[in-house]
């Protein structure tokens, strides 16, 4: 049972790392650009952010409701059959991996966006002098310029996974049979249901040594990173 | 022809950053839909659809709201006060005094640092029995009333201010609660500003440890009463719901579209540390 909430969490984790980092990249470029509106548009981005994690569940059970759920029905107009999202362990996982990569991504992307106003100017003006496409820009200036961030975020990211679970409260409870359980709550659900305190202090334990190490990581990382500059 | 393709290619891009834009903003959007129309035109988006606000009512009357704002405003302006005066001495102590023993309290609180007291839940909730605190707005508060992320971040924000400043009201006879009242806490006022506002949104959207610790309507915060109202059992429609759950995040929401600046810089500034 304990391995079951570890692997899924493990994958919620990995799931999340890769669409929040580039859709923050993709924000915060897109925001920083001239684009008309894009105070509206960072604004778009960054809201989810503030909303408590139970309240966005709230909406997004809606959306993954099987008969009359948004989702659904949006694929039934370009002709593909939906599913129960939330009551297939197939999908159950990704279904809350796109809700925490909504909810969190905007967060992610002001740090890109700071990220990105300190990289100088006259880089990317002498690399477009040169001849480089806005491709060639970010792949070989503004990406790797961005590295510190990245590695930031990512472990945010993975930290976050380990630690917010309410969503779990409201759209599954850690089923169907498991699928989506997570170990924080299922340190909640062996404590608090199951009464089984010790074994519960044990798991915290464990998840204490995963934060810890990850914790460690990073001010670690932060350290070096102060060098850097 | 080369300052033509620079000028359309930026357009694509547009609109894929507007759709991007729209797709996040739709599901608020949508919760907004359901909350002013009749439950009936929960999925149908007809323009003319009738306006109300009958879900607001029944939300608002259907739970007891009311308390619930009043325990989520005092749990979070009062943990902000404390966790002020608290990390305000402690920080101040870390940041110019040598004490026997100050290193390795300041590494405690590193350690505090790394493991964040959201997943202590069982351990917590043991101290809170035993202290007999157990349904309490006090509870819910203080096992984060001595935030490390408090501390750290004053005693950052106070090592900068320049020892002159210091110096010269010592001079003056200054005592060192009259120096960090006069200059220390003054000078810091951004990065006041900045925990405050991360404090808030943290405590007012926070659930796990609130749902475990409290069990009436009269400790209960906004989040633990709204997943109630949301529990199927509750039996209210999605038109009730929406409202219930826009009423429940539209206080923190205005606050933030207000200060929306202040906002993005705080947490910026809380994140990197």
């Amino acid at each position: 049972m304990f391995l079951t909430a570890a692997r899924n969490n493990l994958l919620y984790a990995f799931g999340t790392v890769i669409p929040s980092i580039a859709l923050a990249i993709a924000m915060a470029v897109w925001v920083n650009a001239k684009i008309p509106g894009r105070t509206l548009m960072r604004l778009a981005f960054f809201t989810p952010t503030i909303l408590p994690l139970i309240a966005a569940a709230n909406i997004w059970l809606f959306f993954y409701t099987p008969e009359i759920g948004l989702v659904n029905r949006t694929l039934a107009l370009v002709g593909i059959e939906g599913r129960n999202w939330l009551g297939d362990p197939g999908t159950v996982l990704w279904a809350i991996v796109v809700l925490s990569v909504w909810k969190e991504a905007g967060f992610f992307m002001i740090f890109y966006l700071a990220g990105l106003q300190a990289i100088p100017r006259d880089l990317n003006e002498a690399a477009i002098l040169e001849g480089a496409g806005p491709i060639a820009v970010f792949r070989y200036i503004t990406f790797p310029l961005l590295t510190p961030t990245t590695l930031f975020v990512l472990i945010n990211v993975v930290i976050n996974a380990f630690k917010r679970v309410d969503q779990l409260f409201i759209l599954t409870k850690g089923g169907p049979n498991n699928a989506s359980n997570l170990i924080l709550y299922y340190i909640y659900e062996t404590a608090f249901s199951f009464f089984d305190t010790s074994y519960a202090g044990t798991l915290t334990i464990v998840l204490l040594v995963v934060l810890a190490t990850l914790a460690y990581v990073k001010i670690r990382f932060l350290d070096s990173r102060v060098h850097y500059q | 022809m080369r300052a033509v393709r620079f000028r359309r290619r930026p357009q694509a891009w547009w609109f894929v950053a507007w759709g991007l834009a729209l797709i996040w903003i739709i599901p608020l959007v949508y919760a907004v839909w359901a909350a002013i129309h009749p439950a009936r035109f929960v999925t149908r988006f007809i323009l003319t659809a009738p306006l109300t606000i009958e879900n607001f009512l029944e939300a608002w009357t259907y739970a007891p709201f009311y308390r619930y704002f009043l325990n989520t405003t005092i749990l979070v302006f009062g943990l902000m006060v404390a966790q002020f005066v608290i990390c305000t001495l402690a920080g101040f102590a870390f940041a110019r005094f040598e004490f026997a023993g100050s290193r390795v309290a300041f590494v405690l609180v590193l350690v505090q640092l790394m493991i964040t007291p959201e997943i202590l839940i069982v351990e917590n909730y043991r101290t809170m029995s035993r202290l007999g605190l157990v349904d309490s707005i006090l509870a819910i508060g203080l096992p984060y009333a001595a935030s490390a992320f408090g501390i750290f971040l004053l005693r950052q924000a106070f090592k900068q201010v320049p020892r002159e400043l210091e110096d010269a009201a010592r001079i003056d006879g200054s005592s060192w609660m009259g120096v960090l009242r006069h200059i220390y806490v003054p000078l810091s006022k951004a990065t006041y500003l900045a925990y405050g506002l991360v404090s808030i949104s943290h405590h007012w959207n926070d659930f796990l440890w609130p749902l475990i610790i409290t069990n009436s309507v009269e400790t209960r915060p906004l989040t633990v009463g709204l997943a109630i109202f949301a529990a199927p059992e509750s039996g209210v429609d999605w038109a009730v719901l929406s409202a219930g759950t826009l009423l429940a995040i539209a206080p923190l929401l205005l606050v933030f579209l207000v200060f929306q600046r202040r906002f993005t810089d705080s947490f910026m500034r809380a994140g990197i540390r």
